[in-house]
């Protein structure tokens, strides 16, 4: 097969079903109802399960019985919806267990509003579930990369197993774009999930238990660290990002997601007009990719945030940095999505001043 | 001189120590749901769910594999692991706080959904593990530690009955109460346990057995005295019996 016309949210659920996913369970809310519409189908079709739950916290536990049991699983839902979700992903990430979640965010906070938005990174990077635990989250820019990051992210939280969470604003998840989806992605060597409580204890010949309490201190501490073992792995291994226009640049944007795409046109004009730019474009968010930061040319004297938010990422970037460059921030919220030439105005202004 | 067997260990719980209070109908409860799965050659192919409760570390108890689900959650886990495992046997343990208060969605979905699980609801009145709560199973003028001048209705309404209330879903199945106060009701509990896992094993849907049990600590009685109250005040507000049976109705896929 190769390259087809999708709408973001159906080439993600098809790449779902791509990626071996063997059970969905979501709870409609816009701007993702097209995966759940999408599977409702075709998951069936296929013999797989598919199944709308009573609300994002009934979903979310779903997500956590079947991932137990071994099974694939999937879950969409969108900033309310994955607010609900916390306490689910909490257990889940506590009991080690697989599963991937994808998130088309649109603007907030409470009802906010349908538009898209990047108002969720927080969210998403940090959680609302309790405890020490991380998410493997993934940011996309095009919906090529969006299909790929959909299928692999299964191997990926099998490999971890922990969450994967996948956001987009939900203006990857609405618009059309070409994209092939049976292109290779990296697979992962996997093991058998002898782990799971799937109703195989006689074959198995021991019985298995998922479970996130630990009520002794020391053995809670021990299983911390365990988990810390791991997100530090991911921490090395799971960095992905993309360098664009960096020699020479300036100035460097940080963006992700489709502020990406819109800081591709401001660098575009800006080298018109003799402006060298360049860009870091996070495609990991969690683990934030600190390397690139380490990568950028003695040319560079400002880093320029650009975030459909009031400046979440831009924390991260000041870590990065760690007061190495000057940072500067530019972002538009509530679903407003900054334009080229806002983009524009604001590397000049950095240009101009420096400059006096 | 001939020896007889009068009591032995049950296969379907691990051999250790529960821990529950002396005198606490939990254990009782825990031994039947060990024994039918057990005696029914189920205990190879279930999958528990331990809810948040007295009975959170009954994954340690039950001889099966287990998954530990948040509180209320249970009902919503089953579904996960009996959509993608539907020959394995399924089951949650509940109390009447995770079960008729917090996880009240959860569980009338399963239900209307006609999820072919099996619920163990072990309604004591009170939140038990938190130190002797109301729940909303609690009964009027029952003190705890939230209602220390007995609960009133005018603030916190009348005790719900959850049997009769998912009696009136149509997914539901199976429903019954039953009590463990005496021999005869103990024996009795066991039937209904195994109805219910019958129902199961013919994919005939939701069957839910509601316990009447007790709370020594929280209810501040002694164990003897527990029961004897269960009987007094708790069974006159919750009867016993069946409260739905469909299994004519639902069709028999084996
Ligand atoms: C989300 C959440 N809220 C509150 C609690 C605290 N909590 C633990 S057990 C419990 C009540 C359990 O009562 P019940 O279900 O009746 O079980 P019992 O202990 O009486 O058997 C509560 C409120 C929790 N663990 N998680
Ligand atoms: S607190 Fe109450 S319900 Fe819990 S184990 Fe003790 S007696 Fe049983
Ligand atoms: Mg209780």
């Amino acid at each position: 097969m190769g390259k087809v016309l999708m709408k973001g949210n159906e080439a993600m659920a098809l790449a779902a079903i791509k990626g071996g996913c063997d059970a969905f369970f979501g709870y409609p809310i816009t701007p993702q109802n097209e995966i759940p519409e999408y599977l409702s189908y075709h998951m069936v079709k296929e013999g797989r399960v598919f199944v709308q739950a009573e609300s994002e916290v009934a979903a979310i536990n779903m997500v956590y019985g079947a991932a137990g049991a071994g099974a694939r699983v999937l879950t969409s839902s969108s900033s309310p919806g994955i607010a609900l979700k916390q306490e689910g992903i909490s257990y889940l990430a506590g009991a080690e267990l697989p599963c991937v979640i994808i998130s088309v965010m649109r603007g907030g906070p409470g009802l906010g509003g349908i538009q898209p938005s990047q108002g969720d990174y927080n969210q998403i990077t940090r959680g609302g579930g309790n405890g020490d635990y991380h998410l493997l989250a993934f940011a996309p820019e095009s919906l090529q990369e969006t299909v790929d990051i959909v299928k692999q992210s299964f191997d990926l939280a099998d490999y971890y197993r922990n969450p994967v969470i996948i956001a987009v604003d939900g203006l990857i998840g609405q618009m059309m774009e070409p994209v092939e989806i049976d292109k290779e992605v990296p697979k992962k060597t996997l093991q058998a999930k002898d782990w799971a409580a799937d109703g195989h204890s006689g074959e198995r010949g021991k019985r298995n238990t998922i479970v996130s309490l630990h009520l002794d201190a020391y053995d809670l501490e021990r299983h911390n660290l365990k988990l810390k073992a791991k997100y530090d792995e991911m921490i090395q291994n799971e960095q992905r990002y993309e360098l664009i226009n960096i020699d020479q640049a300036e100035v460097v944007i940080v963006a992700y997601g489709t502020m990406a795409r819109v800081a591709r046109s401001a660098i575009a004009a800006l080298k018109e007009e003799g402006i060298n730019v360049g860009m870091i474009r996070p495609i990991s968010i969690w683990p934030f990719p600190r390397k690139a930061f380490k990568q950028l040319p003695d040319t560079v004297h400002t880093l320029l945030t650009v975030e459909m938010s009031l400046g979440q990422m831009n924390q991260d970037v000041h870590l990065a940095n760690n007061g190495r460059l000057n940072v500067e921030f530019y972002g538009r919220a509530g679903g407003v999505v900054p334009e080229t030439q806002e983009i524009v105005d604001a590397v000049k202004k950095i240009v101009k001043g420096r400059n006096q | 001189m001939k020896t007889q067997t009068v009591y032995k260990p049950t296969e379907g719980l691990v051999k250790r120590d529960l821990t529950y209070c002396p005198g606490c109908t939990h254990g009782i409860i825990h031994k039947l749901v060990g024994e039918v799965l057990a005696e029914k050659g189920l205990l190879d192919t279930s999958v528990g769910i331990a809810s948040v409760g007295c009975s959170v570390m009954s994954y340690e108890f039950f001889n099966c594999d287990m998954q530990q689900a948040a509180h209320g959650r249970a009902p919503a886990v089953a579904t996960g692991i009996k959509r993608v495992r539907p020959e394995a046997t399924v089951f949650t343990y509940q109390g009447d706080g995770d079960l008729a208060s917090i996880g009240m969605a959860e569980i009338v979905h399963a239900a209307h959904r006609g999820e072919n699980v099996t619920v163990i609801f072990v309604n004591n009145a009170i939140y038990g593990m938190t130190g002797g709560q109301m729940a909303p199973t609690t009964l009027i003028d029952q003190k705890t530690t939230t209602s220390p001048m007995g609960r009133k209705k005018e603030d916190t309404g009348l005790p719900l009955r959850m049997s009769e209330l998912l009696a009136t879903i149509p997914g539901a199945t199976y429903l019954e109460r039953v009590s463990v106060h005496d021999p005869k009701h103990v024996r009795k509990a066991k039937k209904a346990i195994e109805k219910a896992f019958d129902v199961q094993t013919k994919k005939q849907g939701f069957s839910m057995i509601e316990f009447v049990s007790t709370c020594p600590v929280n209810w501040g009685i002694n164990p003897t005295d527990s029961i004897q109250w269960a009987v007094d005040h708790l069974i006159p507000y919750y009867p016993l019996g069946v409260y739905k049976d469909a299994t004519e109705e639902a069709t028999d896929e084996n």
